[in-house]
């Protein structure tokens, strides 16, 4: 009672636990695995910090609660770059200078991972003109702005968070022609 | 957080019995709500059950031509939907303009219509509040009211609901389907919710257990002159994105000849339920479309504003906002 058998693939790798149940998919990932790269600002889902991709989209990890998730596969900043090279996006934030203290830097690389796909995917934002063609919608700095709006930056990098995202969506568009 | 028990039944039925059968017991979908509310001691269940993964996960055209949107879909997925955005745009725009994309990514529709209001009151367990604790007293009436209700408040709770999608839903003349102990039941959504009166501390209508399977929409209305269906939602907000609406519209207009052929109006951020402007659209019925009449009939309607101390500007901001919006449906037609 009160606990559960979960297995999740994190960073491609399969894990299982016997969890409490009222561990968050957060808390499991810092408290039971030592993958601290996510982190925990409000842990009310108001903030960003805690942004992973639960099966390619990106959730709010405190949030969520690990139990449900059996079976999903997570991808935390740490599962993002290979080998030898980093992921685009972490190279874009390093190459404008998009962070300050770098508290909300692996949940904003999570979150523009994700929102660079669902571009891609042509899903609208709010500020997606409704008459704009179906397909890719472009990345335009409002669009960013916009797409990026649940994730906050207490040390206000978001120029550069912007000039980034900017960047690592063409690089990112770049390599998938 | 109190500790409690977990299950995933594999049919909708076995769900059922589960919550039907244990007091304490909530469905869980996205969980950004429930989560939410259970670290902040508000929500104490004993069991969950993940509805999440039941097979509701589809969004379907009707043999009407309307369409059907499964409990489970997730906000970003339905708002991304090609039939969506063409068809109904306002639905698509409400949801948008709703949290963030990572809480679209993972709330579902079922939980976002039974979101819990976001008064300070009912999410700090330090206060009373007549909603989370009957009898307790209501402290937002000479407290913090500010984004709190103008419309259908009863002294013991002055909640709003927060739902963006409710609101365009209403506008869009949606019907609920659920299934419970008792069997499978259709609401339109308008009735789904309550106003307090003396009962603050139940939001709906639902009886214990039943289920949100899925939500209907009729046909879209169309104008004569274009295909484009004409329906906006817009939501005013206190920053310009990841914020809950002040106060929000949802419209949909068809004007002919000049005079107002069809039209549905429902507002947001007044009141424990999205509030459709019966009144209003009573009053411009067959009437020129002009501005004039635009606020006359959305006065009318907000004529049974009640304001306290903090929150008498949603009522202007409630008029323009209406306004502004039927005008600018009526131009584009
Ligand atoms: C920071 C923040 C900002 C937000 N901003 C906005 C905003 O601007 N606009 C807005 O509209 N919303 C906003 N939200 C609220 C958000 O939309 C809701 O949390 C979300 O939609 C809930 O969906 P869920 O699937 O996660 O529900 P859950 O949290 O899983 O459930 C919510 C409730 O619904 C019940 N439930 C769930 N599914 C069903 C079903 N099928 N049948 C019966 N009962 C069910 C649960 O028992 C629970 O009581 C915000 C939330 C946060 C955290
Ligand atoms: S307005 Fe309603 S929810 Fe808020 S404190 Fe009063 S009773 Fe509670
Ligand atoms: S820690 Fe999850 S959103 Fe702030
Ligand atoms: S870099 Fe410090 S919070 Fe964003």
């Amino acid at each position: 009672m009160g606990r559960t058998a979960v297995t999740l693939e994190i960073n491609a790798q399969s894990c299982a636990f016997d969890l409490d149940n009222r561990t968050t998919l957060l808390d499991a990932l810092r408290e039971h695995l030592g993958l601290t790269g996510t982190k925990k600002g409000c842990d009310h889902g108001q903030c960003g910090a805690c942004t992973v991709l639960v099966d390619g989209m990106r959730m709010n990890s405190c949030l969520l609660l690990a139990v449900a998730l059996d079976g999903a596969q997570i991808i935390t900043v740490e599962g993002l770059s290979s080998d030898a090279a980093l992921h685009p996006v972490q190279q874009a934030f390093i190459d404008h200078d998009a962070f300050q203290c770098g508290y909300c830097t692996p949940g904003q690389i999570c979150s523009a991972i994700g929102a660079i796909t669902e571009a891609a995917s042509g899903w609208p934002s709010a500020v997606t003109p409704q008459e704009r063609p179906l397909g890719p919608v472009p990345l335009t700095a409002p669009e960013i702005r916009e797409r990026m709006s649940g994730n906050l930056c207490r040390c206000g990098a978001y120029v550069n968070i912007v000039n980034a995202v900017t960047e690592a969506a063409e690089a990112v568009g770049e390599a998938a022609r | 957080m109190k500790t409690f028990r977990y299950e995933r039944p594999a049919d909708p039925a076995a769900a059922v019995t589960l919550v039907a059968g244990t007091p304490g017991a909530r469905y869980l979908a996205g969980g950004t709500n429930l989560v939410d509310l259970m670290k902040l001691g508000v929500e104490t269940p004993e069991l969950l059950v993940d509805v999440s993964r039941l097979p509701f996960g589809e969004v379907e055209e009707t043999d009407t031509g309307g369409l059907r949107i499964g409990a489970a879909v997730r906000g970003s997925r339905l708002a991304a939907h090609l039939l969506v955005r063409e068809r109904y745009p306002a639905l698509s725009q409400a949801l948008l303009s709703g949290a963030s994309a990572q809480l679209r990514n993972a709330a579902t529709i079922g939980g976002n219509l039974l979101q819990r209001t976001r008064c300070l009151y009912f999410q700090d367990v330090s206060k009373p509040c007549n909603k989370r604790r009957p009898g307790s007293g209501c402290p937002a009436r000479e407290g913090a009211h500010r984004d709190l209700a103008v419309l259908g408040a009863s002294e013991h709770c002055i909640a709003t609901n927060t739902s963006d999608l409710a609101v365009a839903l209403a506008a869009l003349d949606a019907t609920v389907h659920l299934t419970g102990p008792a069997g499978v039941r259709s609401l339109p959504l308008t009735d789904l919710y309550r106003l307090p009166g003396d009962e603050p501390e139940r939001d709906t209508v639902l009886r214990h257990g039943e289920l949100i399977t899925s939500v209907e929409l009729p046909p879209p209305p169309h104008s004569a002159r274009s295909r484009a269906p004409l329906m906006v939602y817009r939501k005013v907000r206190d920053r310009a994105s990841y914020a809950f609406a002040l106060v929000s519209v949802a419209a949909v207009l068809d004007v002919r000849d000049a005079a107002v052929h069809e039209v549905r109006l429902a507002f947001g951020g007044l009141a424990a339920r999205p509030w459709r402007a019966r009144e209003a659209e009573q009053a411009l019925q067959g009437r020129p479309a002009t501005e004039e009449a635009f606020v006359e009939a959305v006065r009318t309607e907000l004529s049974a504003c009640r304001p306290l101390r903090e929150n008498g500007y949603k009522l202007a901001l409630a008029e323009r906002l209406a306004v502004a919006v039927l005008a600018d449906l009526a131009g584009q037609g």
